[in-house]
């Protein structure tokens, strides 16, 4: 992760330099949802260590560990995860409130998220109105919104079909090369995976298996 | 996360679960209403206690007598030798004045009070006559009478008691504006006549002696009449001294009663006791600012050697039994509330269950532990005030209903009108204020509950 170094339980070093895009791959229960989660700071190691821009995350308070999933980390997930009563806009207004963003600038940046995924038509429009790839979209905007540099997707096309999930590995493609965010994504899709990540990383048993092979 | 933000947010959430969160804001509602009916109805009844005793004219009373060793309601005086330390001192114009005199003191009245006849319309009618100080205006008696009080207090107007008016004429309302001749016996002094000197003091029960005077102690009975005009009836007779709970159907004001000067009965075991016609009084009624001047008022007149007695006790054992009265509405008030927090901590702990999967996206995109102990608090507090705001509304509705229903009843019985319930500025406040308390103690547990769910296991949540 960024400049940093990964050490996760079951005695996994792993390590993701800035702008890189990671796909981590493995079956259910691999483990590599849980590396994701310690990466995000949702979760805490046992014993290890987990660095990123130089700060160990083990060792931070609970506190710190919020300021970091709120500044530092941007996350999508499967399941989208939009609140299902905010609009697309009071979702992708969410990450702002949380980081205390002066009010008179969340209009701009809600904007500049949405236009960046596609979806300005759709603004004031509830998650249950919208498909599951602009579903999608909006959890990425809302991922983008508070500027991140580092982009963690859990499984992000697990729940769409093949087109619709494409284009959601298109974007997140072109994310990682305009904005240069560092990307890593967990997937058990090993073909797509190789088709738009830089690395792959694979993992089984809470073990790593493989890393930096690209088939 | 910032206030507003965090307000806005809280908001939404108690907007999107309308009906559970309403129903828990009913819940809290019903509780501060019953604890605020409760109490307003404590408060009101004491309020009307205190009103209709303090306008009853006994409350803010001394009454003086020449006697020492007379006994006040319920009050324990020092066992009293058998024989007194000094001969009891007389009430007369002096003492009256230096009474007048005392700070605190709003007036002093003998009692005046005699049977005698009227000529109305031709006819003669025997009734009794009451002077009644200007003071008494202000009393319960004369709410509500028909005309007017006094215009002042040496008008020679006459008040009707509603009993002797219905004697008069069969409708008494007609007899407002009209005459009516009062037929009295006044007493005059003899002319002076050589007395010889007396001891300066007698045996106790003979009272003083008094310094020769050129007067003589009799006096001669002359009838005489006067006109006066009736300007009110009154339903309800006027309490003006303890002697007097009663029995004057005809009043007219007390000044213009003392200058006629009517013999009393006891004017004649005056005349044996006394050598002098100088007036006297039996007794004298003080009238003071407010009950809780009776005390010290009272004490200086005893000082003065004057017997004294006052109702004032029996104000106090009133204002315990209130005390006790209003805690018990209030515990009674406050289980409800109990209840209703309970509502709170059950709504805000399914509301926990029910949101999982939400607090674990908020921890997932930056919200801090704090962010969402706040968040419920919040959602808690808001309950609290929406319920406080509400209960303390309907609180007033339950009292104004009781008041309403009441004075129907009261009505019927041709009683006038009470405000049963009071709802003071402080109890409005207390009360959402309590409610607001109450419901962020509820909030306490599952806040915290809330704030610590771990945020991975709230996201498989499903």
């Amino acid at each position: 992760m960024g400049d940093a170094l990964v050490h996760a339980v079951d005695e996994v070093t792993v390590s993701v330099r800035p702008k890189e895009f990671v796909a981590l791959l493995g079956s259910s229960g691999s483990g590599k949802s849980t590396l994701l989660n310690l990466m995000a700071g949702l979760d805490r190691p046992s014993s290890g260590a987990i660095f990123a821009h130089g700060r160990n995350l083990a060792e931070m308070s609970s506190e710190d560990l919020a300021q970091h999933r709120s500044h530092t980390i941007g996350m999508v997930f499967q399941a989208f995860n939009l609140l299902p009563r905010m609009t697309l806009e009071e979702n992708v207004e969410l990450p702002l409130r949380l980081a205390e963003v002066d009010r008179n600038n969340r209009a701009g940046r809600v904007r500049e998220a949405v236009e960046r995924v596609r979806l300005s038509a759709r603004l004031t429009h509830r998650p249950s109105e919208l498909s599951g790839g602009e579903q999608q979209r909006a959890a990425l905007a809302r991922a983008l919104v508070n500027r991140p540099t580092i982009l963690l997707a859990d499984e992000p096309t697990g729940n769409l079909d093949s087109a619709t999930g494409d284009a959601i590995l298109h974007l997140l493609q072109e994310i990682n090369e305009s904005l240069g965010m560092t990307i890593v994504m967990v997937t058990h899709d090993r073909d797509r995976a190789a088709r738009y990540a830089h690395r792959i990383i694979t993992m089984g048993d809470g073990k790593l298996l493989s890393d930096g092979t690209k088939i | 996360m910032k206030t507003r933000d965090l307000t806005e947010l809280a908001a939404r959430n108690l907007r999107e679960a309308v009906l559970r969160n309403s129903l828990t804001t009913l819940g809290i509602a019903v509780g501060v209403a019953s604890l605020v009916a409760m109490l307003s109805l404590g408060v009101g009844l004491q309020e009307l206690a205190n009103k209709k005793l303090s306008k009853s004219g006994l409350f803010d009373a001394v009454f003086v007598s020449s006697k020492t060793n007379q006994r006040g309601i319920g009050r324990q005086n020092p066992p009293e030798s058998s024989t007194p330390k000094e001969p009891a001192k007389i009430l007369d114009n002096e003492a009256r004045q230096k009474i007048a005199a005392l700070q605190n003191v709003v007036e002093v009245y003998p009692e005046i009070r005699f049977p005698t006849e009227i000529q109305f319309e031709g006819k003669p009618y025997s009734t009794t006559v009451a002077g009644i100080p200007p003071s008494a205006k202000a009393e319960g008696a004369f709410d509500g009478m028909k005309g007017n009080f006094f215009s002042n207090p040496d008008a020679d107007e006459a008040i009707l008691q509603i009993e002797f008016a219905k004697d008069l004429s069969s409708q008494p309302d007609s007899l407002i504006g009209k005459n009516l001749v009062l037929r009295y016996a006044e007493r005059q002094p003899l002319p002076a006549e050589p007395t010889t000197k007396k001891s300066k003091n007698a045996a106790p029960g003979a009272d003083s002696a008094d310094e020769i005077t050129g007067q003589s102690p009799g006096f001669s009975i002359v009838p005489r009449e006067k006109t006066f005009r009736i300007i009110g009836i009154v339903e309800t007779e006027p309490a003006t001294s303890v002697g007097s709970f009663g029995r004057g159907r005809l009043l007219i004001p007390m000044q213009v009663a003392e200058v006629l000067r009517v013999a009393q009965a006891n004017d004649l075991r005056g005349l044996l006791r006394r050598s002098s016609s100088k007036q006297t009084y039996d007794s004298l009624t003080v009238r003071v600012k407010s009950p809780t001047q009776v005390k010290s008022v009272e004490d200086t007149i005893q000082q003065m050697g004057y017997g004294t007695f006052s109702l004032l006790d029996a104000t106090k054992s009133l204002r315990l039994v209130f005390a006790v009265f209003d805690l018990f509405l209030g515990i009674f008030g406050s289980l409800a509330l109990a209840v209703a927090s309970l509502g709170i901590v059950n709504t805000l702990v399914m509301a926990i269950l029910e949101r999982r999967r939400e607090i674990g996206i908020l921890k997932a995109l930056g919200a801090a532990d704090r962010d969402i102990r706040r968040l419920f608090f919040a959602e808690a507090g808001v309950m609290g005030l929406l319920g406080g705001i509400f209960g303390v509304t309907l609180g007033w509705l339950i009292g104004t209903a009781l008041t309403f229903g009441t004075n129907v009843y009261l009505r019927q019985r041709d009683l006038p009108p009470i405000d049963l319930s009071s709802i003071p500025w402080w109890m409005v406040a207390g009360a959402i204020g309590f409610s607001i308390v109450v419901s962020l103690a509820a909030g306490i547990y599952p806040a915290s509950r809330a704030a610590k769910l771990n945020p991975v296991e709230a996201l498989r949540y499903e």
